[in-house]
Protein backbone atom coordinates (compact mmCIF):
# COMPACT_ATOMS: atom_id res chain seq x y z
CA UNK A 1 0.00 0.00 0.00
CA UNK A 2 1.11 3.55 -0.63
CA UNK A 3 0.54 5.50 2.57
CA UNK A 4 1.14 9.24 2.94
CA UNK A 5 1.60 10.50 6.47
CA UNK A 6 1.30 14.25 6.95
CA UNK A 7 3.08 15.50 10.06
CA UNK A 8 6.51 14.26 11.07
CA UNK A 9 6.16 14.68 14.82
CA UNK A 10 6.42 11.75 17.18
CA UNK A 11 3.16 10.15 16.06
CA UNK A 12 3.98 10.50 12.37
CA UNK A 13 7.54 9.30 12.80
CA UNK A 14 6.79 6.14 14.76
CA UNK A 15 3.84 5.36 12.54
CA UNK A 16 6.07 5.64 9.46
CA UNK A 17 8.74 3.48 11.01
CA UNK A 18 6.34 0.67 11.84
CA UNK A 19 4.56 0.80 8.49
CA UNK A 20 7.88 0.78 6.61
CA UNK A 21 8.79 -2.39 8.46
CA UNK A 22 5.51 -3.88 7.30
CA UNK A 23 6.71 -3.34 3.71
CA UNK A 24 4.38 -0.49 2.84
CA UNK A 25 5.46 2.35 0.64
CA UNK A 26 5.58 5.36 2.94
CA UNK A 27 6.01 9.08 2.48
CA UNK A 28 6.06 11.53 5.36
CA UNK A 29 5.36 15.20 4.62
CA UNK A 30 6.86 17.54 7.20
CA UNK A 31 6.89 21.34 7.22
CA UNK A 32 9.82 21.93 9.53
CA UNK A 33 13.22 21.64 7.85
CA UNK A 34 15.18 20.38 10.84
CA UNK A 35 12.51 17.92 11.90
CA UNK A 36 12.27 16.69 8.32
CA UNK A 37 16.02 16.17 8.00
CA UNK A 38 16.27 14.38 11.32
CA UNK A 39 13.60 11.81 10.53
CA UNK A 40 14.69 11.51 6.89
CA UNK A 41 17.93 9.84 7.97
CA UNK A 42 16.03 7.42 10.16
CA UNK A 43 13.40 6.64 7.57
CA UNK A 44 15.79 6.17 4.67
CA UNK A 45 14.72 9.30 2.81
CA UNK A 46 11.00 8.68 2.75
CA UNK A 47 10.37 12.29 3.70
CA UNK A 48 9.17 15.24 1.68
CA UNK A 49 9.64 18.67 3.10
CA UNK A 50 6.71 20.99 2.59
CA UNK A 51 3.32 22.13 3.79
CA UNK A 52 1.19 19.01 3.65
CA UNK A 53 -1.96 21.10 3.36
CA UNK A 54 -0.68 22.83 0.24
CA UNK A 55 -2.01 21.49 -3.03
CA UNK A 56 1.41 21.61 -4.71
CA UNK A 57 2.98 19.50 -1.95
CA UNK A 58 0.11 17.08 -2.24
CA UNK A 59 0.60 16.76 -5.98
CA UNK A 60 4.35 16.35 -5.60
CA UNK A 61 3.72 13.57 -3.09
CA UNK A 62 1.63 11.72 -5.67
CA UNK A 63 -1.43 11.92 -3.50
CA UNK A 64 -3.79 10.77 -6.23
CA UNK A 65 -2.23 7.31 -6.18
CA UNK A 66 -2.18 7.03 -2.37
CA UNK A 67 -4.19 4.18 -0.86
CA UNK A 68 -4.35 5.90 2.49
CA UNK A 69 -3.64 9.39 3.82
CA UNK A 70 -3.01 9.84 7.53
CA UNK A 71 -3.11 13.39 8.92
CA UNK A 72 -1.37 13.58 12.28
CA UNK A 73 -0.25 17.19 12.66
CA UNK A 74 -0.90 18.98 15.93
CA UNK A 75 -3.52 21.26 14.36
CA UNK A 76 -7.06 20.04 13.79
CA UNK A 77 -7.75 22.57 11.03
CA UNK A 78 -4.72 21.28 9.12
CA UNK A 79 -5.72 17.65 9.58
CA UNK A 80 -9.24 18.43 8.41
CA UNK A 81 -7.95 20.27 5.34
CA UNK A 82 -5.55 17.44 4.46
CA UNK A 83 -8.30 14.82 4.60
CA UNK A 84 -10.84 16.92 2.72
CA UNK A 85 -8.36 17.80 -0.03
CA UNK A 86 -7.19 14.20 -0.24
CA UNK A 87 -10.77 12.98 -0.66
CA UNK A 88 -12.30 15.74 -2.79
CA UNK A 89 -9.37 16.85 -4.89
CA UNK A 90 -7.21 13.75 -5.16
CA UNK A 91 -9.84 11.03 -4.89
CA UNK A 92 -8.13 9.21 -2.01
CA UNK A 93 -10.54 6.56 -0.72
CA UNK A 94 -9.31 6.25 2.83
CA UNK A 95 -8.15 8.96 5.21
CA UNK A 96 -7.47 8.99 8.93
CA UNK A 97 -7.30 12.20 10.94
CA UNK A 98 -5.86 12.83 14.36
CA UNK A 99 -8.04 15.08 16.47
CA UNK A 100 -6.59 17.14 19.28
CA UNK A 101 -9.70 18.92 20.52
CA UNK A 102 -12.38 16.27 21.24
CA UNK A 103 -15.08 18.85 20.48
CA UNK A 104 -14.00 18.69 16.84
CA UNK A 105 -14.85 15.03 16.41
CA UNK A 106 -18.48 15.59 15.46
CA UNK A 107 -17.46 18.44 13.15
CA UNK A 108 -15.10 16.11 11.30
CA UNK A 109 -17.91 13.61 11.06
CA UNK A 110 -20.31 16.24 9.70
CA UNK A 111 -17.68 17.08 7.10
CA UNK A 112 -17.36 13.50 5.96
CA UNK A 113 -14.14 12.57 7.77
CA UNK A 114 -15.34 9.48 9.61
CA UNK A 115 -12.07 7.94 10.51
CA UNK A 116 -10.68 9.94 13.39
CA UNK A 117 -8.48 9.26 16.37
CA UNK A 118 -8.82 11.55 19.34
CA UNK A 119 -5.90 11.09 21.71
CA UNK A 120 -7.59 13.18 24.37
CA UNK A 121 -10.66 10.92 24.21
CA UNK A 122 -8.54 7.79 24.38
CA UNK A 123 -6.83 8.98 27.55
CA UNK A 124 -10.17 10.07 28.96
CA UNK A 125 -11.64 6.61 28.31
CA UNK A 126 -8.64 5.08 30.07
CA UNK A 127 -9.17 7.34 33.06
CA UNK A 128 -12.86 6.37 33.17
CA UNK A 129 -11.82 2.74 33.20
CA UNK A 130 -9.41 3.29 36.07
CA UNK A 131 -11.73 5.31 38.25
CA UNK A 132 -14.18 3.03 40.06
CA UNK A 133 -16.69 5.85 40.61
CA UNK A 134 -17.70 5.53 36.97
CA UNK A 135 -20.25 2.75 36.77
CA UNK A 136 -20.59 2.69 32.98
CA UNK A 137 -17.52 2.74 30.76
CA UNK A 138 -17.27 2.95 26.99
CA UNK A 139 -14.80 0.32 25.87
CA UNK A 140 -14.93 0.71 22.11
CA UNK A 141 -17.03 2.42 19.47
CA UNK A 142 -17.22 1.32 15.86
CA UNK A 143 -18.36 4.67 14.61
CA UNK A 144 -19.20 3.76 11.04
CA UNK A 145 -21.24 0.76 12.08
CA UNK A 146 -22.81 2.65 14.99
CA UNK A 147 -21.89 -0.09 17.44
CA UNK A 148 -20.77 0.57 21.04
CA UNK A 149 -19.19 -1.76 23.55
CA UNK A 150 -19.90 -0.62 27.09
CA UNK A 151 -19.02 -2.14 30.40
CA UNK A 152 -20.98 -1.87 33.66
CA UNK A 153 -19.65 -2.83 37.06
CA UNK A 154 -22.35 -4.39 39.22
CA UNK A 155 -22.33 -2.75 42.67
CA UNK A 156 -23.30 -4.56 45.89
CA UNK A 157 -26.70 -2.89 45.95
CA UNK A 158 -27.50 -3.44 42.28
CA UNK A 159 -31.13 -4.29 41.49
CA UNK A 160 -29.82 -6.84 38.95
CA UNK A 161 -28.31 -9.15 41.57
CA UNK A 162 -30.03 -12.48 42.07
CA UNK A 163 -32.12 -12.22 38.87
CA UNK A 164 -31.51 -14.15 35.67
CA UNK A 165 -30.40 -11.95 32.75
CA UNK A 166 -33.57 -12.70 30.78
CA UNK A 167 -35.66 -10.92 33.43
CA UNK A 168 -33.66 -7.70 33.34
CA UNK A 169 -35.55 -6.01 30.48
CA UNK A 170 -32.44 -5.39 28.44
CA UNK A 171 -33.30 -3.32 25.32
CA UNK A 172 -33.86 -5.27 22.08
CA UNK A 173 -30.90 -3.78 20.21
CA UNK A 174 -28.51 -4.65 23.00
CA UNK A 175 -26.83 -7.96 23.81
CA UNK A 176 -24.67 -9.13 26.70
CA UNK A 177 -21.93 -11.32 25.20
CA UNK A 178 -19.63 -11.35 28.21
CA UNK A 179 -19.59 -11.20 32.00
CA UNK A 180 -16.29 -10.94 33.85
CA UNK A 181 -16.46 -12.55 37.29
CA UNK A 182 -13.39 -12.62 39.57
CA UNK A 183 -11.19 -11.74 36.59
CA UNK A 184 -12.53 -14.57 34.43
CA UNK A 185 -14.74 -14.28 31.39
CA UNK A 186 -18.11 -16.04 31.26
CA UNK A 187 -20.32 -16.22 28.18
CA UNK A 188 -23.71 -15.64 29.76
CA UNK A 189 -27.11 -16.95 28.74
CA UNK A 190 -30.64 -16.08 29.76
CA UNK A 191 -30.38 -18.02 33.00
CA UNK A 192 -27.09 -16.46 34.14
CA UNK A 193 -27.54 -14.72 37.49
CA UNK A 194 -25.35 -11.69 38.24
CA UNK A 195 -23.31 -11.35 41.41
CA UNK A 196 -21.90 -8.24 43.10
CA UNK A 197 -18.62 -7.15 41.50
CA UNK A 198 -19.42 -8.67 38.10
CA UNK A 199 -18.39 -6.66 35.07
CA UNK A 200 -21.01 -6.85 32.36
CA UNK A 201 -20.07 -6.08 28.75
CA UNK A 202 -22.91 -4.92 26.53
CA UNK A 203 -22.92 -4.39 22.77
CA UNK A 204 -25.48 -1.87 21.53
CA UNK A 205 -26.45 -0.21 18.28
CA UNK A 206 -28.06 2.78 19.96
CA UNK A 207 -27.03 4.69 23.01
CA UNK A 208 -28.65 3.01 26.01
CA UNK A 209 -26.32 4.38 28.68
CA UNK A 210 -29.16 5.52 30.93
CA UNK A 211 -31.13 2.28 30.64
CA UNK A 212 -28.10 0.05 31.15
CA UNK A 213 -26.93 2.07 34.10
CA UNK A 214 -30.37 1.75 35.70
CA UNK A 215 -30.57 -2.00 35.08
CA UNK A 216 -27.11 -2.97 36.28
CA UNK A 217 -26.14 -0.26 38.72
CA UNK A 218 -29.47 1.01 40.00
CA UNK A 219 -29.89 4.76 40.58
CA UNK B 1 -27.39 42.71 9.39
CA UNK B 2 -25.54 40.68 12.02
CA UNK B 3 -22.07 39.87 10.75
CA UNK B 4 -19.39 37.80 12.49
CA UNK B 5 -15.86 38.30 11.16
CA UNK B 6 -13.06 35.92 12.04
CA UNK B 7 -9.58 37.45 11.82
CA UNK B 8 -8.77 41.07 12.61
CA UNK B 9 -5.92 41.53 10.15
CA UNK B 10 -5.88 44.19 7.47
CA UNK B 11 -8.80 42.76 5.54
CA UNK B 12 -10.86 41.77 8.57
CA UNK B 13 -10.41 45.14 10.29
CA UNK B 14 -11.07 47.10 7.11
CA UNK B 15 -14.26 45.17 6.43
CA UNK B 16 -15.38 45.43 10.06
CA UNK B 17 -14.98 49.21 10.05
CA UNK B 18 -16.84 49.54 6.79
CA UNK B 19 -19.78 47.38 7.90
CA UNK B 20 -19.85 49.22 11.21
CA UNK B 21 -19.99 52.59 9.43
CA UNK B 22 -22.83 51.28 7.29
CA UNK B 23 -24.79 50.56 10.46
CA UNK B 24 -24.49 46.77 10.68
CA UNK B 25 -23.95 44.86 13.93
CA UNK B 26 -20.38 43.54 13.69
CA UNK B 27 -18.62 41.06 15.94
CA UNK B 28 -14.95 40.42 15.24
CA UNK B 29 -12.95 37.49 16.60
CA UNK B 30 -9.16 37.27 16.81
CA UNK B 31 -6.57 35.27 18.73
CA UNK B 32 -4.54 38.34 19.61
CA UNK B 33 -5.91 41.37 21.43
CA UNK B 34 -3.26 43.55 19.77
CA UNK B 35 -4.96 43.14 16.41
CA UNK B 36 -8.05 44.95 17.64
CA UNK B 37 -6.02 48.19 17.57
CA UNK B 38 -6.53 48.11 13.78
CA UNK B 39 -10.23 48.84 14.33
CA UNK B 40 -9.57 52.36 15.57
CA UNK B 41 -11.21 54.19 18.47
CA UNK B 42 -14.61 54.75 16.86
CA UNK B 43 -15.47 51.08 16.19
CA UNK B 44 -18.81 50.28 17.83
CA UNK B 45 -18.84 46.53 17.23
CA UNK B 46 -17.99 43.69 19.61
CA UNK B 47 -14.51 42.21 19.93
CA UNK B 48 -14.06 38.60 21.04
CA UNK B 49 -10.70 37.11 21.93
CA UNK B 50 -10.20 33.48 20.93
CA UNK B 51 -9.70 30.95 18.16
CA UNK B 52 -12.37 30.72 15.49
CA UNK B 53 -12.44 26.98 15.14
CA UNK B 54 -13.89 26.59 18.62
CA UNK B 55 -17.68 26.29 18.67
CA UNK B 56 -17.92 27.91 22.10
CA UNK B 57 -16.02 30.99 20.97
CA UNK B 58 -18.19 31.26 17.88
CA UNK B 59 -21.28 30.94 20.03
CA UNK B 60 -20.01 33.71 22.27
CA UNK B 61 -19.54 35.81 19.15
CA UNK B 62 -23.26 35.39 18.46
CA UNK B 63 -22.93 33.15 15.44
CA UNK B 64 -26.30 31.55 16.19
CA UNK B 65 -28.08 34.75 15.20
CA UNK B 66 -25.62 35.85 12.50
CA UNK B 67 -26.79 36.61 8.97
CA UNK B 68 -23.29 36.30 7.61
CA UNK B 69 -19.95 34.81 8.64
CA UNK B 70 -16.65 35.90 7.14
CA UNK B 71 -13.41 33.93 7.73
CA UNK B 72 -10.35 36.03 6.91
CA UNK B 73 -7.53 34.90 9.19
CA UNK B 74 -4.13 34.46 7.58
CA UNK B 75 -4.55 30.67 7.60
CA UNK B 76 -6.46 28.98 4.78
CA UNK B 77 -7.13 25.89 6.83
CA UNK B 78 -8.52 27.83 9.75
CA UNK B 79 -10.74 29.82 7.40
CA UNK B 80 -12.04 26.72 5.64
CA UNK B 81 -12.75 24.87 8.86
CA UNK B 82 -14.38 27.85 10.56
CA UNK B 83 -16.55 28.46 7.50
CA UNK B 84 -17.61 24.82 7.43
CA UNK B 85 -18.55 24.97 11.11
CA UNK B 86 -20.52 28.17 10.48
CA UNK B 87 -22.42 26.56 7.63
CA UNK B 88 -22.95 23.02 8.90
CA UNK B 89 -23.24 23.45 12.64
CA UNK B 90 -24.75 26.92 12.92
CA UNK B 91 -26.51 27.12 9.54
CA UNK B 92 -25.42 30.70 8.92
CA UNK B 93 -27.13 31.79 5.68
CA UNK B 94 -24.16 33.50 4.07
CA UNK B 95 -20.61 32.24 4.62
CA UNK B 96 -17.43 33.54 2.98
CA UNK B 97 -13.87 32.26 3.38
CA UNK B 98 -10.65 33.75 2.11
CA UNK B 99 -8.31 31.09 0.72
CA UNK B 100 -4.88 32.04 -0.60
CA UNK B 101 -4.21 28.73 -2.35
CA UNK B 102 -6.06 28.75 -5.71
CA UNK B 103 -6.36 24.96 -5.87
CA UNK B 104 -7.80 24.85 -2.38
CA UNK B 105 -10.19 27.63 -3.32
CA UNK B 106 -11.28 25.68 -6.35
CA UNK B 107 -11.92 22.55 -4.29
CA UNK B 108 -13.88 24.31 -1.58
CA UNK B 109 -15.83 26.39 -4.04
CA UNK B 110 -16.84 23.18 -5.78
CA UNK B 111 -18.10 21.74 -2.47
CA UNK B 112 -20.74 24.45 -2.62
CA UNK B 113 -20.81 25.06 1.13
CA UNK B 114 -19.42 28.55 1.12
CA UNK B 115 -18.48 31.49 -1.03
CA UNK B 116 -14.73 31.67 -1.50
CA UNK B 117 -12.43 34.57 -2.26
CA UNK B 118 -8.91 33.93 -3.51
CA UNK B 119 -6.77 37.07 -3.33
CA UNK B 120 -3.98 35.29 -5.22
CA UNK B 121 -6.11 34.82 -8.32
CA UNK B 122 -7.85 38.20 -8.01
CA UNK B 123 -4.56 40.05 -7.52
CA UNK B 124 -2.85 38.21 -10.31
CA UNK B 125 -5.76 38.80 -12.72
CA UNK B 126 -5.80 42.48 -11.88
CA UNK B 127 -2.05 42.87 -12.26
CA UNK B 128 -2.14 40.86 -15.45
CA UNK B 129 -4.73 43.25 -16.88
CA UNK B 130 -2.69 46.29 -15.91
CA UNK B 131 0.50 44.84 -17.35
CA UNK B 132 -1.21 43.81 -20.58
CA UNK B 133 -2.91 47.19 -21.03
CA UNK B 134 0.46 48.86 -20.64
CA UNK B 135 1.98 46.57 -23.22
CA UNK B 136 -0.91 47.20 -25.58
CA UNK B 137 -0.70 50.98 -25.32
CA UNK B 138 3.06 50.87 -25.87
CA UNK B 139 2.65 48.65 -28.88
CA UNK B 140 0.06 50.92 -30.42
Amino acid sequence: MYIIIVGGGKVGYYLAKILLNEQHEILVIEKDKRKGEAISVELGGAVQRGDGTDSLSMEEAGMSRADLVVAVTGDDEDNLMICQMAKKKFGVKRTIARINNPKNEHIFKLLGIDNTVSVTDLILAQIEREIPAQSLVHLLTLREAGVSFVEAKVPDDSPAIGKPLRDLRIPDDCVIPLVIRNGKGIVPHGETVLAPGDEVVAVTTTNHDDVLERIFCGG
Amino acid sequence: MNVVILGCGRLGAHLARRLDREGHAVTIVDRSSDSFARLGGDFRGTMILGTGIDEDILRRAGIESADAFVAVTNGDNTNAMAAEIAKLVFKVPRVVARLYDPVREDTFHALGLMETVCPTVMGSDKIHDIVMDKNNSKAQ
